[in-house]
This record gives structure tokens, sequence and C-alpha cells, in this order.
């Protein structure tokens, strides 16, 4: 184990966070990789691996089975399956990380859409005996639909076809060739075993001729800081702190997570979305006033006017708004039993922002697996990923999820049962 | 902060997730409330929602649920960080519960389990549509799929199956009457975030989380302070130990660990090398079977 693994006290002030999602089924070893990142940075704890070592005795399993560690319910445990996004945690000295492990088969796609849509980087595991598989390309294409801004695809059982090169740079060659067809800003492309823990914390000496990072190295290393918004400024109001107090007579407060760019005191901001213009007063926290304010922090603005803002409205500069949009275009994904149709209404929640919306037009199916887009067809079920046009009953102000991905993403909420039936991405806000 | 290169630390960052959840909540239920234990997790969560709300004083009130079986280092410091913040405190008592006979007293003396239909009972009573609750996911397999908010049907019952999904900072918290929200602010948070950021905040927590001489005795491997309600049986010597505890629970059945950690710095650094989760090395009631904690969850228990 090498120092990546070491448990030294964290420095707090240099360590930053970073969200990953695990796609890849049983098959390819994803509960081992995530075992053994656990395990190599010391993040399973004696009481639990004693815990799963019973539990694997007692189901006759011939080893240890790692894979129990990650199982969280009953029916889980009982069924040999994953159910849900499971959140995990591990931290080395340089980051912490947060897990999403999503279940990889195709009834899960929702689950996995859920893990991807915060996730910095996401890494697709494949089997090096067989290749890239319809999975994989449909874990791609997910992982490439909810932008998230790094993949990494783990090309893992590289000890079970001798180490070789060549069957890693088919594979590296067949996804780059898929890859084309999809939005991808960084791919990073690994050969991994991760039952025997092979370039996941340092270099594997079995493939010399691999010259990259370990997972780990990549992991700790990779750049997140920029993938974040930070020209268009986005403050959507979540909450206007009032305090009913002499000391705070007049005070006003907008408090929210700021969504894009960078605020400061001075600047010139309009509010949506009455339009109205003023100046940034204040930008502060509990802790006093701040300098500069970056997506994603919880902030509090104070504007040097005093306006009807209230939680639902948007802050950004006069020369670079959101569209103020009823009609919505946008990529959803479904997430529950009955139907998307043409017709349905809804409630829809965008940001600090709810409406209600009707679905205008279903435009096309996507073959998640192909990516061939079907146009005939009617409805969208479960786990189906189609593009709609919707009409809101309010304005959104909203971006295309390719440029924010706070701004650009929205839910649809049924309104009888009040369950969250669909996840939208935004195309074209207009 | 390294406000130059616009990247959060990790502990920026959790706050900042955090705060967001308690405004989301107070903007879109009307009656919430937050539960308050004592311990550091809850502790932690009050730091919060004092930060969400400031200059403004936290538009909500506190409930505990007490078992009649505690610490009185942490009652005291109920009262006193109560008094500071101005909130209003709720109450909901076990022992009224059971002089009631609204739950009846376990044979172990375990007040654990019959704490739930005290929550749900105070739940009701009050017509709270939300309760903010400390459990972190890295606390137990079964929280690791518990979503940030965690609906409940008007049983208080969690149906593991049936969760709403959560995307981006999207949470939905709609409710029918009789139904309300858990919500979890501290949900990516660990052990040793935690006490980070008490470290950090120069956040007061109870003594009974320094390590100091206390009288101890031994049973079942774990050692358990002598207290009001906690006393050694026949063949169980006392001792002196230098201990603490990592879990304020309930007063009969939560151990203490060996430790010299009597400083904030020293605490940080034990969790960072710690071998054995807080459960594990504490807690009597969650050692009961490998589902304890999704059973009490589906009762309706944080």
């Amino acid at each position: 184990m090498d120092t990546a693994a070491t448990t030294t006290t964290p420095p707090i002030h240099h360590m930053d966070l970073m969200r990953f999602a695990t796609a890849g089924s049983v098959d390819d070893g994803k509960s081992t990789l995530i075992g053994r990142l656990l395990f190599d940075s010391k993040s399973i704890f004696n009481d639990q691996l004693e815990s799963v070592e019973r539990t694997s005795q007692e189901r006759g399993d011939e080893y240890t089975n790692l894979a129990l560690l990650t199982d969280g319910l009953r029916a889980e445990r009982e069924q040999g399956i994953t159910i849900d996004v499971a959140y995990r945690y591990f931290a080395t000295p340089r980051r912490k990380f947060v897990i999403a492990d999503t279940p990889g088969h195709i009834q899960y796609t929702r689950n996995m859409v859920t893990g991807a849509s915060t996730a910095d980087l996401a890494i697709v595991l494949v089997d090096a005996r067989k290749g890239l598989v319809e999975q994989s390309l449909r874990h791609a294409f997910i992982v490439s639909l909810l932008r998230v801004p790094h993949l990494v695809l783990a090309v893992n059982k590289m000890d079970l076809v001798d180490w070789s090169e060549e069957v890693f740079e088919q594979i590296s060659h067949d996804f780059a060739c898929f890859a084309t067809k999809l939005d991808i800003p960084d791919l990073t492309v690994i050969p991994i075993s991760a039952l025997y823990g092979d370039n996941i914390v340092s270099r594997s000496t079995n493939m010399p001729w691999y010259e990259g990072s370990s997972l780990l190295h990549h992991l700790e290393h990779v750049h997140i800081a920029s993938d974040r918004n930070l020209v268009d400024v986005r403050f959507p109001v979540q909450y206007v702190i009032r305090p009913q107090s002499l000391q705070y007579a007049d005070y006003r407060g907008y408090a929210g997570t700021i969504a894009g760019g960078v605020l400061k005191k001075g600047d010139e901001v309009m509010v949506l979305p009455s339009g109205f213009t003023t100046r940034i007063a204040e930008v502060e926290t509990a802790d006093g006033p701040v300098s500069e304010a970056f997506a994603p922090m919880s902030v509090t603005v104070q504007l040097e006017d005093e306006l009807d803002v209230s939680r639902g409205d948007m802050i950004c500069r006069p020369h670079n708004r959101p569209a103020a949009a009823q009609d919505i275009d946008a990529m959803v994904c479904w997430m529950t039993d009955q139907p998307l149709v043409p017709g349905q209404k809804l409630a829809i929640k965008h940001t600090t922002r709810s409406a209600r919306a009707m679905v205008k037009e279903l435009q096309y199916k996507l073959d998640v697996n192909s990516l061939h887009r079907d146009d005939t067809v009617t409805q969208l079920g479960l786990n189906d990923v189609g593009r709609v046009r919707l009409r809101t009953t309010a304005p959104l102000l909203a971006d295309e999820y390719r440029r924010n991905r706070i701004t650009g993403g929205f839910v649809l909420i049924d309104e009888s049962t009040n369950h969250t039936v669909g996840a939208g991405m935004i195309s074209s806000a207009g | 902060m390294t406000l130059h290169e616009y990247q959060l630390s990790q502990l920026d960052l959790l706050e900042a997730e955090s705060v967001h959840v308690f405004r989301e909540v107070a903007a879109e239920l009307e009656r919430p409330a937050l539960l308050f234990s004592g311990g550091k997790d809850s502790i932690v969560m009050l730091r919060l929602a004092e930060k969400a709300f400031w200059p403004a004083p936290i538009p909500f009130p506190v409930l505990h649920v007490d078992t009649g079986h505690n610490f009185p280092e942490v009652l005291e410091f109920r009262d006193r960080r109560v008094a500071e913040l101005g909130v209003n405190l709720v109450v909901a008592s076990v022992q009224d519960a059971i002089d009631r006979g609204v739950v009846r007293e376990e044979p172990s003396g375990s007040r654990n389990r019959i704490q739930t239909p005290v929550l749900l009972e105070a739940v009701e009573k009050n017509r709270f549509s939300a309760l903010f609750g400390g459990a972190r996911r890295d606390e137990e397999k079964a929280r690791a799929k518990e979503r940030v908010f965690s609906f409940r049907d008007e049983f208080g019952q969690w149906d593991p199956k049936n969760q709403r999904p959560e995307l981006w900072n999207i949470y939905n918290g709609r409710i029918h009457l009789g139904e309300s929200i858990r919500v979890f602010p501290l949900s990516n948070w660990t052990e040793l975030d935690v006490w980070q950021y008490i470290g950090r905040e120069n956040i007061d927590v109870p003594s009974i989380y320094y390590a100091r001489e206390r009288e101890v005795f031994s049973r079942d491997g774990m050692l358990f302070g002598v207290n009001e309600f906690c006393r050694p049986r026949d063949g169980e010597p006392t001792f002196i130990e230098k201990v603490r505890y990592r879990t304020v629970g309930d007063a009969t059945l939560t151990a203490a660990v060996q430790s010299d950690a009597d400083t904030i710095e020293k605490i940080v650094e034990e969790i960072a090398a710690t071998r054995i989760t807080e459960r594990g090395a504490t807690r009597g009631d969650d050692r009961v079977s490998e589902a304890a904690m999704e059973d009490r969850k589906r009762e309706g228990y944080f």
C-alpha cells in the first residue's frame, strides 16, 4: 500500500471534495472495485469487515464477498442484487470522495441518472474478456446526457486476459469510436484488476506498457475546479431573510446557493423576472462579508435598492441573463411505471421555482443502447429517455443544460401522488 | 477557503450544501422541527441551522425525545444551547408515555425501541410536517441508501423501495396531510468531517466526548461508564479507565471507548486512525441483527 492510503489526518484546508458515480454490474467487478478503493484507503472498518466475513461464511461463499459491503437493504442481501443508489465515502490526504454507487442494469437507468446528476466524474467498468457490451455504451451515454465532466473507462479483469496490451488497445479504440457520437469532454481509459489491485492505488508492474496514472492517482488529481460555470452569474433566490428585531430592523437578505458565476459587492445586477437593476450592497454568510462568492457557495445577498424580490426569482447580470421561457425543449428521463404521454399535466421544479407544466409534444424516444431516435412513439415508459416539449404556467429562468447543470435541470412531479417521476435536461428554452 | 482557485474545501462545500437544505425546508414545508439529542451530530446540525438563517433566529423549534436515560451533562448542554439561540424547545418524554400507558418498558430496560412511538406521537400532536435529523450515510448500511428528504407515510414509516429520486440540488418535499418528511442535512458528512468542523468552528460539545478517567465496567466486550442508569451486575468489577464517549444515546446501553483524546485536535486524530465504526464500538442496540437499523427505520425511527 503506498502513500495515498495512509491514515494521517487529512489537512483540512487543502482538501476538496469530489463526487463520482460508478456504473457497471456485479459481473464487471464494480463491487470489488469499490471494496478495493474503500479497503486500500482504510475506509472499511474492522467490525464491518467481520460482519461481511460472518455473512459470507453463513452463505457458504468461498471467499469474503466484498460485494456484501455495499448491499444496504435486507432484500438486496437476500436476493444478491443492488436496488438503489448507495452513497459511500472515503478520503485520501488530498481529497474527500463521495461515491454514488449505481446499479448497472437497464431497469435502473433512473438510478444511474440520479447518481450522475451530481457527479464530477463517472467510472464505467467493462470486463476485459467481453469488451464493450450494450450496457457499457448505455452507461457512457447517460454520463454524456447528464454532462458529467470527466469519464473514466476502467477496463477490469486484465489479469484474465494475461495483461494484454492488445486487448486493452482494442477496447480503447472501440470506445473512442463510440464516444465520437457523444459529448464527452474528458475521457481517460485505465487497465485495472480490481481483484488484485493492479493500477488501483499504484501503477501495476504487470502492465509496464501502460504509462498513465493509477485510478486513485487520477481521481486525486483530476482538475474539477474549472468544471463549474464561473462565467454566467446565476443566483436563484431561495429564501428571504428578514429578522424581526430592532438590531436588524431594515435588514433584507436574499439567501441562496450560487448556481453560476462570481458575485461581488458593487456588481450591477438584474432581478428576474421583474427586470429591475440594482447593485449588490453586500455578499455575506453568517461568518461575515465575503469579498467574492462563487458557485456552489450558499450566501446571502443584500441589494442597494429596495425591490420586491422573492423565492423563485433569479439574480443575474443585466447583459448576461437566462431565458425567461414558458416553452421548454428538454431531454427527459422517465422514472415511474405510469407512462408520460402528450397532454399530461405535471408539477415542475426548477432551481427554486415551482410551476405546472403540460407535455405539449413527445418528439422522439432515444434508444439508450443504439442512440437511435424513434419518432413514432406515443409515450415514454419507466427508464425511457426522450425529447419533449413542455409549456409551463410561469416562465422558467433557465439556461441550456449543457451550459449550466443547475439552471438547466428540472424534475417533474406527479401532482396526485407527489412522486418525482421525471428528470429533465433543457435543450432549449425560448 | 482558497478563493483564488474558486474551489471550496470539503468542509465549506458540505456546509454550503447543508445550509441549502435547511433553507429549502424552511421555504417549502410548513411546520418543520429539528430533532436534537445533544449528540455531536445534532449539535453540528443546530450550528448549520443557525448559519442558514442568520441574522434572523432559527425559524423552527427544537424537539428532544427524552428517553429519561440521559447523561446529565447532555441535558445541561441542551438547555444552555437552546437558551443561547432563543429557540423553542419541545420535549417528548418517554417516561411520560410509559406513565400514560402509551408504551411499555422493555425487559432489557433499553428505551431505544419505544422512543419511536413517542417521537411519532409528538410529530402528530405538534403537526410537524418535517423533522431534521442528524443521521449520516456513513453510519450504517441502511442509511447509505436513504435520501436527504426521506418521505414518511402517515404512520411515519420508511419504504426503502419507494424513495423519491433526488437529482442535482432539487428536493421534493410535497406531502399530503398526515405524511411527513425526515430531512438529513448531514447525509454526506462523515464522523471525521463532523469532528473537523467542530474543531474549525470551535463548537462547544458536552464533556462526555472528551477523554478522562471514569469508573467503568466491562460487558459484552464493551466498556460502560457507571452512572445512574448503568450499574454493574454481580461479577462485573468496576475499575478506573481513561475513556470517552463516541456517541450519545440511551445511557443504559451507550458504551465508552478507551481514549486519550481530551482535546478536539486529539479526537480528530483518533477518529482518523480508528479501525472500528462508532456504532460497532459503542452501541449495544445496533448489534441485535444485521438489519437492526433498517427495521427500526421502517417503524418510523430515524
